[in-house]
């Protein structure tokens, strides 16, 4: 039997987020001048914003932008209960003694990575202050339980992205976030596009891939009209990969596509109606 | 759900929770005891059904309760089409309506394997419209009737279908049709005039049967193209044609075969001599002259929203504005006849959002946008239903105003100071039993909109046992000590931390009062204040209610329903039911004023709903159209600019084209039928404040 302390001390070493570079280009198709601009906001020092729709490619491109500029990429989904300690690091209590722990933030700070926050404007009002310093030309993170200040090398970099479409009026983001921020505007690709990205993500064949972009674009004319949101690329892409195992298309539809998007049974009626129509 | 049948004073109970029974001195007793004998599954569809109808009216609810049971019992009996008759008959006249419809429901569907096969057209209205709204990308107008046909903006779908083997394929074949019938209108069935071919043939019902095949023949090839499962759907119904039209099949088949070739294919036909037609079940009727007096209106009014549009752009345009600015309106009709570049090209993004949809509208009707109609004409305008000038204001303002306010004008580019005059005055109090009425006849609905806001209340929960946090866990720091001193392993959560739940919001309702509310919107606007404030005051928001109306720049009012800080008490309340339609929609000024009453409010989110049934119009031509508009979102950029959110509700089928200019894509929602309001207001409310 080992001892308590140094299994909790291993226990540790599992759970301190590791910084990796990505290995294998991450495919994502350039629609517009998105790549130049990140790359130029990287090499001076800038912090990024992605605005978008769900499920358009917004973590698709940071991905394929920290494979391109060599950089580790540490991804935080934030959420309405991710605290600044969550962001920065805290203390444990091990045994007898007090270990500090960094937070995927100060990890990505320490390391020069690119560190995106996906769905800032899910985090608590108080935990998007404490990207603030990085964001300007101090670019430094205070660590107050520690008493220590990073400098950010240049190689960090602060990513966060941020979909306009929430009707909240609690979950907009303030003025002084935002303005810190070059922004990069994202939409769904055009048809062909799409298609080419649906058919080389799900491994089907171009028309397939045409039907499923047109199913797409039916449901996002019902954004507003029973639906929040229409489908993104990534739903048509999890049907498209249902239906390259050999699921029926209308199956791999109704269960990749038109269930996860609307719970209301006339909502989802029009759905099924739309999925038969288009297969 | 658990088999057991409900007992009689179960069923008793259920019924007198709904329908208030005891409050009307009725007894359940006959109805409960008749439902006792039926399977449990059956009773709760009774059940279900009646608590329906109770949202609507009690009576309505007791007329079911009181004949569902021995209806019910009946092998085979269509429970669900006959309560959905008789809720349809209510709405279109009334109780008495409701009751002949329900007594006589079973007489007429004698069939009971039909009655389980068939599909009512209520049982897939929202699914159809949902679909179409995809196909479309606009919102259609459904109704059932007797002929099943469109006039190119409603469809008229069967009452019910019984043509196929069972209920899904019923299902199908509204789907097929309803897709046909805007395919009619989507791929210019109406956009040749038939009536030089038509009036060579003897029968013209016949005429019309065979051009309606004929379009049946090419739009299923259209639709093809785009939705080949419909299309295979409607082959399956139609099964092969006969050998003699085959030809004729392949022929419309063709990518390029429009309406036209339809036509030739009849005089060819005629020429022949033609046999009887084939009735595919998806038959529909044609009525080529209603459709195209319509779409010559619609041609019209289309052509004069975007000439306006054109207009504006020119006299916007510094290159073709000429003279001073200073003169009181450049004119509005530029001379030469350049036409934009965007125009030329197809492109229409230049233009605002309604000139765009009347674009699109005119090309899916003419093929095309035809040049001359690009020539500015006069300021060719969007004109609402015109009032009769003769009629005074409603309302009575008089003395000194309460508040000047500047108002944009666009034209200028430029503020008119101190151009509108406001008096704010308290709302004048209603009946107090009408406020009563409703929340017993949407009792169920409060109940549930309590229960579900009240979760969402949430409370300043201490979290215990966590990693960190503000406090120590004193708990856990003993569990820890003495785990220690025991030789385990402590936790290492000793910490408590104090989870923020704050709803700093206050929310600024700004209802529209203008006379276009009269009749159901006003009362939809008002039901829904009572719900909403149920809602509210469960959740402990602040909130502020002000209903705006008004009669020209000098006479814009704004009553007070209920303010900040006021209660939601019977004086607040007969307010809310004192809610009327009264003058006209001058919305600029109310936002001014009341984003500065809501400005004034202490906390960190705040929030400026309006439920109106429109865009902004007043008096005389002025405010009307894009001045209006434009006024209006300037008013609300001065609140976003003061930290204010708005969010607009609006009941209006036609409204999502100048919303998005009006309120930015993200802020408003479009209620296409007044009824429905009262239903999702809540749910609105909770979506945008969650």
């Amino acid at each position: 039997m080992t001892a308590p302390t140094s299994s909790a001390r291993s226990d540790l070493r599992a759970v301190a987020t590791p910084l990796v570079q990505l290995a294998n280009e991450p495919y994502y198709h350039a629609t517009g001048d998105e790549v130049e601009v990140f790359a130029a906001a990287a090499a001076s020092g800038l912090p990024v914003m992605l605005k978008g729709p769900t499920g358009c490619g917004k973590t698709r491109f940071v991905e394929h932008m920290a494979w391109r500029l060599k950089r580790p990429l540490v991804t935080v989904a934030c959420h309405d209960d991710l605290t600044t300690s969550d962001l920065v690091g805290r203390y444990l209590i091990v045994g007898d003694e007090t270990v500090w722990m960094d937070g995927p933030l100060t990890a990505a700070v320490r390391g020069g990575a690119i560190c995106y926050l996906d769905e800032i404007v899910e985090a608590r009002k108080d935990t998007t202050v404490v990207i603030h310093p990085l964001t300007d030309s101090r670019r430094a993170l205070p660590v107050e339980k520690r008493g220590e200040y990073i400098e950010a090398p240049p190689d960090f970099m602060l990513v966060i992205s941020y979909n306009p479409g929430y009707q909240s009026v609690l979950k907009e983001m303030k003025p002084s976030t935002r303005q810190r921020f070059v922004a990069l505007d994202f939409d769904y690709p055009q048809a062909e596009v799409e298609a080419g990205i649906v058919a080389h993500e799900g491994g089907v064949d171009a028309a397939t891939a045409t039907k499923l972009v047109r199913l797409g674009t039916l449901t996002r004319k019902l954004k507003g009209a029973g639906l929040d949101e229409g489908a993104g690329t990534r739903l048509l892409v999890h049907a498209a990969q249902l239906i390259a195992r050999g699921m029926a298309p209308v199956t791999a539809c109704t269960a990749a596509i038109a269930r996860p998007l609307a719970d209301e049974p006339d909502t989802r009626h029009a759905l099924d109606d739309l999925i038969a129509a288009v297969f | 759900m658990s088999e057991r049948k409900l007992f009689v004073h179960e069923l008793e109970a259920r019924l007198d929770e709904m329908l208030l029974l005891s409050l009307r001195q009725r007894s359940p007793a006959t109805p409960a005891a008749q439902l006792e004998a039926l399977p449990r599954q059956v009773q709760e569809r009774v059940l279900h059904w009646v608590g329906i109808a109770a949202q609507t009216s009690t009576e309505l609810g007791w007329a079911i309760a009181q004949r569902a049971g021995t209806r019910a019992a009946r092998p085979g009996f269509a429970l669900d089409d006959w309560a959905r008759a008789g809720l349809e008959a209510h709405d279109a006249g009334g109780l008495a309506a409701a009751q002949a419809r329900l007594d006589d429901f079973a007489a007429a569907a004698p069939d009971t394997a039909s009655a389980a096969r068939g599909v009512a057209f209520a049982a897939v209205e929202g699914r159809l419209a949902g679909f179409l709204h995809a196909l479309d990308g606009r919102p259609m107008q459904l109704r059932c009737g007797a002929k099943t046909w469109t006039d190119g903006e409603t469809l008229w779908l069967p009452e019910s279908l019984d043509l196929a083997a069972d209920a899904a394929g019923n299902r199908r074949l509204h789907t097929v049709i309803a897709a046909l019938l805007w395919a009619q209108a989507r791929f210019g069935t109406f956009n040749v005039d038939p009536e030089p071919e038509l009036v060579q043939w003897a029968d013209r019902e016949a005429a019309l049967d065979w051009f309606s095949l004929f379009e049946g023949m090419r739009l299923e090839a259209r639709l093809a193209l785009e939705l080949p499962g419909l299309a295979r759907d409607m082959a399956a119904l139609r099964g092969p044609w006969p050998a003699d039209l085959e030809p004729v099949a392949a022929r419309l088949a063709r990518p390029e075969a429009s309406a036209a070739d339809s036509l030739a294919c009849m005089a060819e036909l005629r020429r022949v001599g033609a046999g009887d037609t084939v009735h595919p079940p998806y038959r529909t009727m044609l009525d080529p002259l209603a459709a195209r007096r319509l779409r010559a209106a619609r041609i019209a009014r289309d052509t004069g929203t975007l000439r306006r549009a054109l207009n504006i752009m020119r006299a916007i345009d510094p290159h073709s504005r000429g003279g001073s600015s200073d003169s009181e309106y450049p004119p509005l009709a530029a001379d030469g006849d350049s036409v934009p570049a965007e125009l030329q090209s197809g492109d229409l993004q230049g233009l605002p959002p309604d000139a765009r949809a009347a674009a699109q509208s005119l090309a899916q009707d003419l093929d095309g946008i035809p040049p001359e109609l690009l020539r500015p004409a006069g300021p060719g305008a969007w004109r609402p239903e015109e009032r009769d000038e003769g009629e005074g204001p409603v309302a009575a303002s008089s003395g000194e105003p309460d508040a000047l306010y500047d108002e944009w004008d666009y034209r200028r580019g430029a503020w008119r100071r101190d151009w509108c005059h406001l008096y704010e005055s308290e709302g004048p109090a209603g009946e107090h039993a009408w406020v009563d009425e409703v929340r017993v006849r949407h009792a169920h609905l409060i109940r549930s909109i309590r229960r579900r806001f009240e979760a969402l209340r949430g409370e300043d929960k201490p979290q215990r046992r966590q990693l960190d946090g503000e406090e120590i866990d004193l708990d856990a720091q003993v569990d820890a000590r003495a785990d220690r001193l025991g030789g385990a392993e402590p936790s290492p959560r000793l910490f408590v931390h104090r989870r923020r739940v704050e709803r700093s919001l206050a929310v600024m309702f700004m209802v529209d009062m203008s006379g276009s509310t009269k009749g159901w919107v006003n009362d939809a606007e008002r039901e829904s204040l009572v719900l909403l404030c149920e809602a509210i005051e469960a959740l402990g928001d602040s909130y502020a209610i002000y209903g705006f109306s008004g009669w020209t720049r000098t006479h814009c009012d704004i009553y007070r329903i209920k303010r900040f800080g006021d209660r939601y008490d019977a004086a607040t309340r007969q307010r809310i039911a004192g809610i009327e339609a009264r003058d006209y929609t001058r919305m600029g000024v109310a936002v001014r004023h009341l984003s500065g009453l809501l400005h004034r409010q202490n906390a960190r989110h705040k929030l400026l709903v309006t439920l109106s049934d429109g865009r902004p119009d007043d008096h005389g031509d002025e405010y009307r159209g894009r001045y209006g508009i434009e006024d209006t979102r300037r008013a609300l950029l001065e609140a976003r600019e003061k930290g204010i959110r708005s969010y607009c509700v609006t009941i209006d089928r036609h409204g999502a084209d100048y919303l998005p200019q009006l309120y930015g894509p993200a802020h408003y929602t479009v209620i296409d039928d007044a009824k429905k309001l009262p239903a999702r207001i809540a749910d609105i409310y909770r979506k945008l404040t969650a």
